[in-house]
């Protein structure tokens, strides 16, 4: 909401010297955050001048312009530039005639832009100064001449200064207005939190007369599906002005207040009801009485109608949108846009005008729908003071008179009647007991008489009635706040409460800490990516589960091309990864934690109805709810490329590849004390050959090795790219919840190597693991050191050899148990796998 | 030399003379080796005028044996401090080769670090943990119900259209990116028994576009506390300790009246930031307020009986300041140069 200071002084007592910071610091004590300020940006000297004689010369490039004499101060006075009291000006418009009162930019002056205007040489003369067309001065959009002060009914004396004539002085605040005080869209609703912030005096406007007199012109509310049960309009008043002169402009001052309210001036009738709207926040609406037929009937509207908009537009129409409509049809949609039909035109003499009540909920929903948020909506879709409409109507019926020429008829109709506000009952002591301020008695009665409220006193405690352009007062809580903010937050103590003894991070939140800081500490940089992906990526991609189904879809991303929720951790670090590139960081280690979405196969998930918010759902509605919502478990992920060490002195660059990435899955493994099986697995991101599945427990929780060369190489990375993923969440459950140390073995350790052909794509890891089976309790480690193929071999074997260690707990082993462990070992891997001892 | 005959002083003081001059002129442990053999060996000069001992008459033994036997005790000692002066210069010689230039040590673990925003998420969690209060945590892909209709914000009330929502295809499926961390505090009231101290931290999902002071995905966190007689003050003394704890000694806070639904009164929370770069300040810093009796209603608890405070705050915005990052893109874009600044440390 913008508030011009010159405005708000009309209904409350400005502190002297107040100046738009003032007005800015005080709105925010009482809940109005300072947004901006707006003022006509420009300086003066800038006079009213007479147009005393123009030459008109014709010029090569087509144009004609005119060498006028202006007078700009009386006959032998200096002007306000100190210059001559006439001044010679160039002047390239042609609507204006000698005797003109017109307004005059004189050398030194500035206007909007900033434009400094300065005698120049122009078409053959010095132009002492320009003559001010109404846009050059920030008050409208006219341009096709200048400003001719008569058009204005203005004839001021030369020399006058125009700044303060056209009200170009005055300026206003901008203010954040939140969704609960409607109240605030007009200069009435601000001028009494200015009073409340300030102790200043109030003047209400809407006290000012309504209409007497009943039913003057028909209307009927025949609502007959309303929404949420709420009728459409609650209250319909009109007033009828006849004799309205077409041809009387909007007066200065009035232009420069909507000007600077952001509100563009349209005709002198359409102003008032903006102007008029502003002040009281009541949305008006006017109509040619001369192009309505019959009476009006406020009502839904019926499928397949339609209306065309005063923006010409035509609007296929809900049965949920309330219609104001005459004898035949539709003329508005209501409290979001009139029609066109019985729009006010060039030659309006007889006008209808309309202050209604809508209901909120229905605005908002005509709004939303054809998308046509408006002054008027946003003012019904936070609620209208119901009992401002007559004064509101009276006062642009007022204005019609006094600035158009208008005649007021006396009777007004008014349909309807603002349903009484319950009152609140607010128990003795609840408000201390919220705010933690021991207010008096006197201090909480006095704040909500201040607001308005009726406040009348009840057993144990206070009967508040709140006032009537308060819809968001209905509880003790929202008495509690009003009678803490109007005596300030800054009254509020600091006293800390003390919580009940807590038992720390959960385990899952400690390791999934320990997991940040094993990467780190291992040489990863953590990066946090967004989760939106394409679908190109998302099915590149895919989940650890392999089978996921469609991904969720964003109803509107920002990014057309990135609609999906990630299911994968992988894109969002390849992405991050192709930027480092970019910057040259080429040699990258990068890992992030984060949540997947993962929905179900079915691809149906959400929950088709709600339950009401303001009561505790029932345990089967709470499972449905989380029922529907896909599943998000949080992941963790590594991408590494380029080298893991670089060149350097006696150091031989080292790439990172897919050993790297395993290593990342073994050391969180080691980590959160989970034992990671790792195997030969097939994953459609990664290279068939070279990838890893991790499993714990006999379950899949993830995938290392290396990126599908071709994938890299379309995500803009080296063919080469080693990748990890692993379920967080899985890992963490499939750890152990607790650790029993055992007894540390002191006895010495016998060592031996043992050597086992077997063939080629027998995986080591099954070697091993059959070793540690067969070799038995004694087996303390076993360690791949050697994989040998070639000379010496028959074509097809391997030859792996492993280093054991042995130990017994309570003596001293002979190298006779030792070999004998290790042939049992080696007698395992011959009855799973082939192998025999290598001579 | 010539071969000594007779045990004399002459031919004694001779053969250790001899035996000292080799000893002292003996650099290295290859020339001491070659002077042992010839002045302490069994063929050494002493070592023959000892083997002469067996043959001189028995009342001159003793004379002639002490002689013999200091001479051979003096170049013993000579010898053996000799020895362990090369040794030790050897020894020094052989790691002075070794000497490397330190400055031009290999880089053998590329250099890791948490991002900012996670170690400031955990420095707020511990300062609430401190205070006793637990960590709860919810699905970013929210149900509208807990998003908003669990926190008062009525279906077609400005508030909802206000808050910049993704939302999921289909409509009908009522989710949504949680556009705030609160759909957990009602997930924590159903759940948990009261009274009640939790912090909320995760990521959060509004549909502002990325630019120097926006990001559409940015991380708050929100504390929630349910219990009997908490009032406004509470509320005020625990975002002054919180203060405090993360911007210095000389932090304080202010609260102006604002609007939220699922607060009231609700209050916006400005902190003074007394190290700002550039000057102490004001910032703007998050929202607060008691909680709305409808959403305690929504989760089972009596709004009669107990009452509750909440605040919420962004931590990119408390980093931003904080630590002087000028451009949120630093922040969200993943240069690694950008948390390699922090290491392990915020």
């Amino acid at each position: 909401m913008r508030v011009p200071l010159s405005w708000l002084a009309e209904y409350v007592d400005l502190v002297p010297g107040t100046t738009t910071g003032s007005l800015h610091e005080a709105l925010v004590r009482v809940g109005f955050e300072e947004e901006d300020v707006h003022d006509f940006e420009l300086s003066g000297p800038i006079v009213v001048g007479e147009v005393l004689e123009f030459v008109e010369e014709p010029q090569s490039n087509g144009k004609t312009i005119r060498w006028c004499q202006v007078r700009v101060a009386p006959d032998g006075e200096t002007a306000a530039d100190g210059g001559d009291a006439v001044h010679g000006i160039v002047c390239g418009a042609g609507n204006f005639f000698v005797g003109d009162k017109v307004v005059v930019t004189l050398p030194g002056s500035v206007l909007p832009g900033p434009f400094p205007i300065a005698a120049r040489k122009t078409y053959g003369h010095v132009s002492d100064g320009m003559i001010a067309s109404a846009r050059e001065l920030g008050l409208g959009e006219e341009h096709d001449g200048i400003l001719r002060l008569a058009e204005l009914d203005l004839d001021p004396a030369v020399g006058t200064d125009a700044i303060s004539l056209l009200s170009l002085d005055d300026a206003a605040v901008e203010i954040n207005v939140t969704p609960d005080r409607g109240y605030a869209f007009s200069i009435r609703g601000v001028a009494r939190e200015y009073a409340h912030a300030t102790g200043a005096a109030f003047r209400d406007p809407a006290l000012a007369g309504a209409g007497s007199g009943s039913s003057a012109f028909p209307v009927t509310i025949a609502d007959d599906a309303p929404v949420r049960g709420r009728i459409g309009a609650s209250i319909f008043v009109t007033r009828v002005v006849r004799g309205v002169d077409p041809t009387r402009r909007t007066p200065a001052w009035m232009i420069a207040r909507l000007k600077l309210a952001g509100i563009r001036s349209i005709s002198l009738v359409v102003d008032i009801t903006n102007y008029v709207m502003l002040e009281l926040g009541q949305p008006l609406h006017g109509y040619d009485l001369d192009t309505l037929v019959d009476g009006i009937v406020v009502r839904r509207a019926r499928a397949g109608e339609s209306i065309v908009t005063l923006d010409e537009k035509e609007r296929t129409l809900s049965v949920e949108d309330l219609l104001i409509t005459d004898g035949a049809g539709p003329i508005g949609l209501a409290g979001v846009m009139g029609g066109a039909r019985t729009e006010i035109g060039s030659d309006t003499v007889n006008v209808l005008i309309e202050a209604a009540n809508f209901d909120p909920v229905s605005i908002a929903r005509s709004a939303r729908r054809h998308k046509l948020p408006s002054e008027a909506s946003k003012r019904f879709e936070r609620g209208v003071d119901p009992a401002v409409a007559e004064a509101a109507a009276a006062r642009a019926a007022q204005l019609l008179a006094e600035l158009a020429g208008g005649t007021v008829e006396d009777a007004a109709t008014s349909t309807g009647q603002a349903e009484p506000r319950p009152s609140v009952f607010l128990p003795d002591g609840f408000v201390s007991g919220l705010i933690g301020v021991d207010y008096t008695d006197d201090e909480i009665r006095s704040v909500l008489i201040e607001i308005g409220a009726q406040v009348e006193q009840a057993d144990g405690g206070l009967a508040v009635t709140p006032p009537s352009w308060r819809p968001d007062i209905v509880g003790k809580a929202d008495l509690a706040e009003e009678v803490a903010r109007i005596n300030g937050y800054d009254r509020i103590p600091a006293v800390l409460p003390v919580a009940p003894p807590g038992r720390g991070l959960t385990r899952a939140q400690r390791l999934r800490r320990i997991t940040t800081n094993v990467l780190a500490g291992s040489g990863l940089t953590e990066v946090l990516a967004y989760p939106f992906v394409s679908p190109t990526d998302a099915a590149a991609f895919s989940g650890l589960e392999g089978e996921v189904a469609q991904p969720v879809r964003v109803a509107n991303p920002l990014d057309g091309a990135r609609p999906l929720l990630r299911t994968s951790l992988l894109p969002g670090l390849a992405e991050i990864a192709h930027r480092n590139l970019s910057r040259g960081i080429t040699d990258l280690a990068i890992f992030e934690t984060g949540l997947v979405t993962l929905p179900t196969a079915s691809g149906t998930f959400g929950s088709a109805t709600l339950p009401v918010g303001n009561a505790r759902p029932d345990a089967a509605v709470l499972a449905d709810l989380d029922a529907g919502i896909p599943r998000q478990p949080r992941n963790v992920a590594a991408l590494l490329l380029g080298n893991a060490i670089v060149r350097q002195p006696g150091q031989a660059p080292v790439a990172w590849d897919w050993q790297d990435a395993i290593g990342v899955a073994q050391r969180l493994g080691t980590a959160l004390d989970v034992e990671l099986v790792v195997e030969q697995g097939a994953h459609p991101a990664f290279h068939p050959g070279r990838t890893a599945r991790i499993a714990a427990a006999g379950e899949t929780v993830g995938f290392a090795g290396e990126l599908l060369p071709d994938l890299a190489a379309s995500a803009d990375l080296p063919r080469t790219v080693a990748a990890v993923e692993l379920d967080l969440d899985a890992l963490i459950r499939l750890g152990r919840s607790e650790i029993l140390a055992r007894p540390v073995p002191t006895k010495p350790a016998a060592t031996q190597d043992l050597s086992l052909v077997v063939a080629t794509d027998v995986a080591a890891g099954a070697v091993r693991a059959a070793i540690v089976e067969g070799a038995g309790e004694l087996l303390e480690d076993v360690r791949l050191v050697d994989d040998y193929r070639g000379a010496g071999l028959p074509d097809g074997t391997k030859s792996l050899t492993f280093a054991l260690r042995f130990r017994a707990a309570d003596r001293t082993l002979t190298a006779a148990e030792a070999s004998e462990a290790k042939l049992a070992g080696a007698a395992r891997a011959t009855e799973l796998h082939g192998a025999h001892l290598r001579d | 030399m010539s071969e000594p005959t007779e045990i004399t002083e002459a031919s004694v003081g001779a053969a250790v003379e001899a035996a000292l001059a080799a000893i002292a002129a003996a650099s290295d442990s290859a020339a001491l080796k070659t002077v042992r053999t010839e002045h302490t060996g069994e063929s050494s000069p002493l070592a023959r005028l000892n083997g002469l001992l067996r043959s001189v008459p028995n009342d001159q033994k003793a004379a002639l044996g002490k002689l013999v036997g200091q001479a051979r005790g003096r170049v013993n000692q000579a010898f053996a401090a000799r020895e362990s002066a090369i040794v030790e210069a050897e020894a020094a010689a052989r790691l002075e080769a070794e000497r490397v230039d330190v400055t031009a040590a290999a880089v053998r673990q590329s250099a890791g670090a948490r991002h900012p925003l996670s170690l400031l998420q955990d420095q707020v969690i511990d300062v609430f943990v401190g205070m006793g209060w637990e960590i709860a945590e919810g699905p970013e892909l929210e149900s509208e119900w807990f998003n908003f209709d669990a926190l008062n914000f009525d279906a077609d009330h400005p508030a909802r259209a206000m808050q910049d929502t993704f939302f999921i295809d289909p409509p009908e499926a009522h989710l949504v990116l949680r556009t705030h961390t609160s759909p957990v505090q009602v997930r924590t009231m159903l759940e948990r028994e009261v009274p009640i101290y939790v912090l909320a931290p995760g990521r959060v999902f509004r549909t502002d576009e990325l630019d120097a002071t926006h990001t559409p995905v940015f991380t708050q966190f929100e504390g929630l506390a349910v219990d009997k007689g908490l009032t406004m003050a509470h509320l005020r003394g625990t975002l002054e300790h919180f203060a405090r704890t993360l911007f210095g000694d000389g932090a304080k806070i202010r609260l102006r009246p604002n609007y939220f639904p699922f607060t009231e009164p609700s209050a916006e929370l400005d902190v003074w930031h007394p190290t700002f770069v550039g000057g102490a300040r004001w910032i703007e810093w998050g929202g607060c307020g008691m909680i709305n009796p409808n959403v305690l209603k929504a989760a089972g608890i009596d709004p009669e009986v107990y009452s509750g405070f909440a605040f919420g705050m962004g931590i990119e915005r408390a980093l931003m300041f904080r630590n002087d990052v000028e451009d949120m893109r630093d922040i969200v874009e993943g240069d690694v140069r950008f948390s390699q600044q922090f290491g392990m440390v915020v």
